[in-house]
């Protein structure tokens, strides 16, 4: 199953961009400065899925003692943290040219997703600091639960407060605001990430299990098969 | 009642808890979680720090910018469709500034109730088309105002 899920978001993430950097038509305000969003777009909606992901799994982990969930968990933070970085890097980049600023403090958008960046990097970062491991599991679990009342105040931010970033395109009502030939090529890089995101998640939580498990009966029987 | 059911009790009261928490944190500061205030406020002059640097952010006038020869000085109107604010600027604007567009301006308001400001961002909005649909569509609609402060 690993190999379609990459093989297909790889091919889906290709076709978006090709097409998003070549073929869709410029924007009628920003002209080719647009394009970013072939990138920044999934890359945010990325970061937020991997945290509300992890926010999931902390939730099943604490309850059902489920000691899988807190290896989705450690697999998908570093992923989370990437995307972050790469949504924060891509919206400067835009952002100096567009509104005539790399950074603005203050800015709800902005400084939410900055701190998410930081949720990522406090989690890494509190189980780096706990030998362990259960101990670990359980603390860094609480810190990404309570850290997911960020999630819906980076979605709503630039409709409770107001932002310097623009609305919603996509999730609005009435449909998204963008022209068919933009669209469609940002839907593919959207969900050919987000295939790519969850066969990286695969592989890294399966190396997870595999060191978690390293003295368990079932690895050894599965290395070294009728040896034992 | 079993440790699951506990532990399952125990979070959601936490979490209750955490919302509530945040809720009312984010009434107490809603003031100063905003970007920029709009038009109307700065023009009555309603919560504006005294002595201070504030944004404000609205709608470039068509026709209402004016550049001074020789000099990057230049003063233009912004609105909300309600009330207007003259703006004086000396400086760079960026790409996106231009009649009709949403821009935030950052500074204060002179004696004359003329706003000086020290920096111009502008906004863009969540819409993307290609040039061509662009035309055939202001043809019937008029300008698209894009600003939550304008409502």
């Amino acid at each position: 199953m690993i190999p379609w899920l990459f093989i297909s978001g790889l091919l889906l993430m290709v076709y978006g961009i090709i097409n998003g950097l070549f073929y869709a038509p410029s924007d009628y305000q920003q002209g080719d400065a647009f394009r970013i969003i072939y990138v920044h777009v999934p890359a945010a909606y990325i970061s937020m899925m991997a945290y509300s992901l992890m926010a999931f799994a902390a939730f099943i982990a604490l309850i059902w003692r489920i000691k899988i969930a807190h290896a989705v968990i450690v697999s998908a933070a570093p992923l989370g943290a990437w995307f972050t970085f790469l949504a924060l890097l891509t919206g400067s980049l835009w952002g100096r040219p567009m509104w005539g600023t790399w950074w603005e403090w203050g800015d709800p958008r902005l400084t939410s997703e900055l701190l998410m960046l930081f949720l990522y990097l406090g989690y890494m970062a509190l189980r780096a600091s706990i030998p362990n491991i259960t101990k670990a599991d359980k603390l860094s679990a609480i810190l990404i639960l309570i850290g997911a009342i960020n999630i819906p105040i980076i979605h709503y931010s630039v409709e409770w407060w107001t932002s310097l970033h623009q609305g919603s395109t996509l999730l609005k009502s009435g449909g998204p605001s963008i022209a068919a030939p933009m669209l469609y090529p940002l839907l593919a890089s959207i969900i050919g990430l987000s295939l790519f995101f969850g066969s990286l998640l695969l592989i890294r939580t399966k190396a997870e299990v595999l060191k978690r498990e390293k003295h368990s009966r079932w690895i050894k029987d599965m290395i070294l098969g009728d040896e034992v | 009642m079993k440790p699951r059911q506990q532990r399952m009790l125990a979070l959601g009261l936490s979490a209750i808890g955490l919302i509530l928490a945040s809720f009312l944190t984010f009434k107490a500061f809603n003031e100063n979680m905003m970007f920029f205030i709009n038009i109307t406020d700065a023009v009555e002059q309603n919560n504006i720090p005294a002595n201070k640097d504030f944004r404000v952010g609205g709608l470039v006038i068509k026709g209402s910018i004016y550049r001074q020869p020789g000099d990057l000085t230049m003063s233009f109107a912004l609105t909300d469709n309600k009330n207007i604010l003259k703006v004086r600027y000396t400086g760079v604007v960026p790409d996106l500034f231009r009649e009709g567009q949403g821009v935030i301006a950052h500074g204060r308001l002179a004696e004359d109730g003329i706003f000086v400001a020290k920096t111009i961002l502008a906004k863009h909005d969540e819409n993307y088309m290609p040039p061509e649909v662009m035309e055939s569509l202001s043809n019937h609609v008029t300008e698209k105002v894009a600003f939550k402060a304008a409502q």
